[in-house]
């Protein structure tokens, strides 16, 4: 099996690569639109800054490449972020898969931290990408936006306010989490995903 | 919801572990990515490796471990020690580390914190703080807590975070390695003062150590090393017995 990891300007891709070898697979990391359109499975993962990856995502060609993709795609954190219509980071119009904005967290009464980091439990799950993991896992994020709960949310957490956890639409996936740092659950996800 | 952190901390020198342990069965218990395996399959939420090396050469051995440590570790991983430039930073994260810890280069430079932020985000950068309690006031150390400085523990943390640190992680020095539990007092007053969460270190050893430091002290995570090296507390009794109390963890 083919994997591509689409190479921007984001940090922690290394880790990613780093999860898929521990599961067998090792992945080419490329921001050619040849390679990323021939693999049999994509990933694009990453930590930055919404507004600064879409311009270099938009300087590369790689918007159009991306939301034109038809094998499975699997969004990691700000990946999943960029998928959506618009993200408050910098006032960033993103990608668009996924019909729903992305929301800065504002904290109730100014006592929850933000980033929302940690381990914190996932509910209502469905879909292939939760095959055998158990309502209320815990998985690991590390983010300060957030994408609102709606219609392809298939996974959902709650921190100051619910919001989605994990995304799909047609052969796009996408969580907000860190499968790849999310031990045993992050990992029986990612091979789901590999197994679509 | 979201889990309270038990986070063991591992020694290393020279891509070794120092901290002797009690682990018997362990063949390689000096091999720091077999302990990280070994705490992160008993239910540890994070690791912190703190390199103590003193020697230039060290720090190449130190970064070839990081990325040994990447390669076989799937939870977050946090590593310190002789962290003093940007490119330092851009070194260990590259090598797959998740977050840096700085300590003494950040109070010497306190714009070390918008370099490292602006160039790869708040979440990576741990601002550590080791401070003793003197004259009324909780006095910051330099070096490993051998110099004092003039910067004190509350002023110093609000500024680190004004300057985009994503977590402070406090180390009571007269605490540290007396088993006698943590500073919580110091602990809430960080925790009221910080819109990040706080990482406590120095003085666990019993599992109401734990409880304190969650429940009084009202920190986000909780770091341990000899406890957990020498086999005291196991953490998978730890998390059932913090979570018999009422306490969100991960089991």
């Amino acid at each position: 099996m083919k994997v591509a990891v689409i190479k921007y300007n984001a940090g922690n891709i290394y880790s990613v690569v780093c999860a898929l070898r521990r599961l067998g697979i090792d992945p080419v990391v490329s921001d050619s639109p040849e390679v990323l359109l021939q693999a049999d499975k994509v990933l694009f993962p990453g930590v930055g800054e919404a507004s600064s990856a879409m311009r270099y995502l938009r300087e590369h060609d790689l918007d159009r490449v991306i939301v034109n993709l038809t094998q499975p795609v699997l969004a990691i954190c700000i990946g999943l972020q960029l998928l959506c219509s618009h993200s408050e980071e910098g006032s960033a119009d993103c990608l668009g898969v996924f019909d729903t904005p992305v929301r800065r967290f504002v904290p109730h009464d100014g006592k929850e931290k933000i980033p929302h980091m940690g381990w914190n439990t996932l509910h209502n799950l469905r879909g292939p990408l939760f095959r055998g993991v158990e309502e209320g896992s815990y998985v690991y994020f590390v983010h300060s936006y957030y994408a609102l709960v709606m219609d392809d949310c298939v996974a959902q957490c709650d921190y100051i306010t619910p919001f989605s956890a994990a995304l799909n639409k047609g052969n796009f996936y996408a969580t907000q989490f860190h499968v790849e740092k999310s031990g045993a659950v992050g990992a029986r996800i990612l091979e789901n995903f590999l197994a679509l | 919801m979201l889990a309270k952190r038990i986070i063991p901390c591992l020694d290393v020198k020279d891509a070794m572990t120092v901290k002797g342990t009690n682990f018997v069965n362990f063949r390689e218990a000096g091999d720091p990515v077999t302990l990280g395996e070994f705490y992160s399959r008993q239910g540890a939420d994070e690791l912190v490796y703190l390199d103590i090396t003193a020697s230039y050469e060290g720090r190449n051995t130190f970064t070839d471990l990081v990325k040994r440590i990447a390669a076989r570790i799937d939870i977050p991983f946090t590593v310190g020690g002789g962290i003093h430039s940007l490119a330092d930073v851009d070194r260990l994260l590259s090598a797959g580390a998740d977050k840096v810890s700085l300590n003494s280069a950040a109070l010497k430079n306190p714009q070390i914190i918008e370099e490292v932020t602006k160039n790869f985000g708040s979440q990576v950068c741990v601002i550590a703080i080791d401070a003793n309690f003197e004259d009324g006031k909780w006095v910051c150390y330099l070096n490993g807590g051998r110099v004092a400085t003039h910067r004190t523990l509350f002023e110093w943390a609000a500024e680190a975070a004004d300057r985009g640190a994503g977590e402070i992680l406090f180390t009571s020095i007269a605490h540290d390695g007396t088993h006698d539990g943590y500073a919580c007092e110091a602990l809430r007053e960080l925790h009221r003062l910080l819109p990040i969460p706080v990482i406590a270190s120095g003085g666990a050893g019993t599992m109401a150590h734990f409880k304190e430091v969650f429940l009084e002290g009202e920190a986000d995570a909780a770091l341990a090393a000899g406890v957990f090296h020498f086999g005291e507390i196991a953490i998978p009794a730890l998390k059932q017995y913090l979570s018999g109390y009422g306490i969100p963890i991960r089991i």
